[in-house]
């Protein structure tokens, strides 16, 4: 039987029910710790943009922090921490998800594909990407990246082919500036140069 | 986020046994069953929810998202997403009540995560609740009062509350299925068993901490449509503050069988309004038999909030449900009977 501890932990085999009543009754919890690398981790293997890692992470971990703060992914946007703003969305195993509310224990081999992943190795933008500068799709940039994953994803789900359709199905991802209209009209140059999947 | 061990369940049998102490919607279930995560991890965050242990239930999934329309009716996987069920033809033309109900909730990427059992599960979005610096919610902390009912409550439910808590389901799905008397299949350490949807969560009673019938370690592997005449003229009409990506502030799922202007039979659910998934038997009946004018329409409303209870914030509540079930009505009647706008 494993030990437990206060930390996280990833409890193998059949130990775990077992085990639960005596750990309800164990004293409360230090609230609001980060997420660390060391002590109680579990190993978790993460595909990011095509590429294995092999990391060391405390089970608290989204695939947000695993992103920014382990393999220094820092164009996923943490915006609310919530699932509220969108700034965070990543495409998980082709769809568009909010990495601020997946655990990065449960993404384990699932394809993770993010706004770096986007460009060709040369260095040409995806078109999306192109879109977005040469329709000044934003202002301060915080939420772009989330704007251009959530953009493709409208695109290849068949939402893109009206004004009301971008602006209802891009609805999940806020931008304070408000270049909406900017936004709308990146979706539609971008639309015709994609490839539908 | 308080910490917690993490297990992946292999099958739904494994997963019904680790899930032993998953309660009824307590907060402070030792365990949970993580899904989509959308509700779960948010609530973790906020240290609203602490379980002690998470139970993944990702690899389960597997013969428990499918979607099928048959003649007796529609079943969906429990696993199926959100955003799964909202596209499927099957539903879109036969059941447009339900996927309008998808359609209109949340955001694209939080409909690609969440499950729709977890949806019809999800937890309230009384800010007295998501804010533990607040001391009083009964939901939280059994016994402690409930902020709400002289806070700010604009968005709080007016039917089927108690002075223990007036906070509001947030689920438009489950107002779909309620109407359309589905029925919930689940799975736990003592096999499998149905219910009928509308008796999967409990009236508050005073007793707002317990929010389901569910057993510990029970999990909603489907649900069951049953087919009708009705379910083909039907619509989910949302009423919200932004016109996308809100929680209804008012909300109405109509289902429809006319024989001219006449209702042989309708399904009405609200939302928006009420504690727990709400459907009128009372507007229903008034309208069965009787032609779909305005006056009967507003007779029906008017009956369907009899019981209504305002707290101050929420006193626009019954005129907004009345008028939001005259337009659902009103609207559903210019349908054609396979769905279609006239």
């Amino acid at each position: 039987m494993p030990t437990l501890t206060r930390r996280a932990v990833i409890v193998g085999g059949a130990a775990f029910a077992g085990v639960a009543l005596d750990r309800a009754k164990a004293s409360e919890p230090p609230v609001n710790a980060v997420a660390s690398t060391s002590g109680g981790n579990s190993s978790v293997r993460l595909v990011v943009n095509g590429k294995s890692h092999s990391l060391m992470l405390d089970g608290r971990t989204t695939v947000l922090d695993a992103l920014r703060e382990l393999l220094h992914l820092t164009g996923s946007k943490k915006g609310c921490d919530q699932g509220q703003c969108g700034a965070c969305t990543v495409h998980i195993d082709g769809e568009r998800v909010l990495s601020c509310l997946t655990l990065a224990v449960a993404a384990q081999g699932k394809r993770i594909d993010t706004i770096e992943g986007l460009a060709r190795p040369d260095g040409t933008l995806h078109p999306m990407q192109q879109a977005f500068i040469d329709q000044d799709g934003f202002q301060c940039g915080y939420c772009t990246p989330g704007q251009i994953m959530s953009a493709i994803a409208c695109v290849h789900e068949g939402h893109a082919d009206s004004d009301s359709d971008i602006r209802e199905y891009m609805s999940g991802n806020l931008c304070r500036c408000a270049a909406y209209p900017k936004i709308v009209a990146a979706i539609k140059q971008a639309r015709g140069q994609m490839e539908k999947v | 986020m308080r910490p917690f061990a993490y297990e992946r369940a292999a099958d739904i049998g494994q997963a019904t046994r680790l899930g032993a102490l998953t309660g009824q919607g307590q907060i402070d279930a030792v365990v949970q069953f993580l899904a989509g995560g959308t509700s779960l991890i948010d609530l973790m965050k906020l240290d609203v929810l602490r379980p002690a242990y998470l139970v993944d239930l990702g690899p389960v999934k597997e013969g428990y998202d499918r979607i099928e329309s048959g003649p007796e009716g529609l079943k969906l996987g429990a696993f199926a997403k959100m955003a799964a069920v909202e596209r499927h033809p099957a539903v879109r033309a036969g059941y447009p009540v339900i996927a309008q109900s998808l359609q209109l909730a949340a955001s694209a990427q939080l409909r690609n995560m969440a499950t729709i059992g977890g949806n019809v599960l999800q937890k309230t979005r009384c800010p007295y609740y998501r804010d533990v610096s607040w001391q009083a919610c009964n939901k939280r902390r059994p016994g402690s009062g409930c902020t709400a009912i002289n806070a700010v409550n604009r968005n709080h439910a007016i039917l089927g509350v108690d002075e223990s808590c007036i906070s509001q389901s947030p689920s438009d799905f489950g107002v779909a299925l309620v109407a359309l008397e589905a029925t919930v299949e689940l799975s736990g350490p003592d096999g499998a068993r149905r219910i009928a949807f509308s008796t999967l969560h409990t009236p508050v009673g005073g007793q707002p901490h317990i929010e389901t019938t569910l057993r510990s370690g029970e999990i909603i592997t489907g649900f069951h449509i049953p087919a009708g005449p009705w379910t083909q003229r039907s619509l989910y009409l949302k009423i919200r503050d932004r016109a996308s990506y809100e929680f209804a502030l008012s909300s109405v799922a109509v289902a429809l069988d006319l024989e001219g202007d006449h209702v042989r039979q309708v399904r009405i659910g609200l939302g928006g309004m009420a504690y727990r998934p709400w459907r009128s038997q009372e507007a229903e009946a008034l309208l069965t038999g009787r032609p779909l004018t305005e006056e009967n329409a507003d007779a029906a409303a008017r009956a369907a909030l009899q019981g209504a209870k305002t707290h101050g914030g929420n006193g626009f509540k019954p005129e907004l449900a009345r008028r939001t079930l005259v337009r659902a009505l009103l609207q559903a009647k210019t349908l054609t009977p396979d769905g279609a706008e006239a």
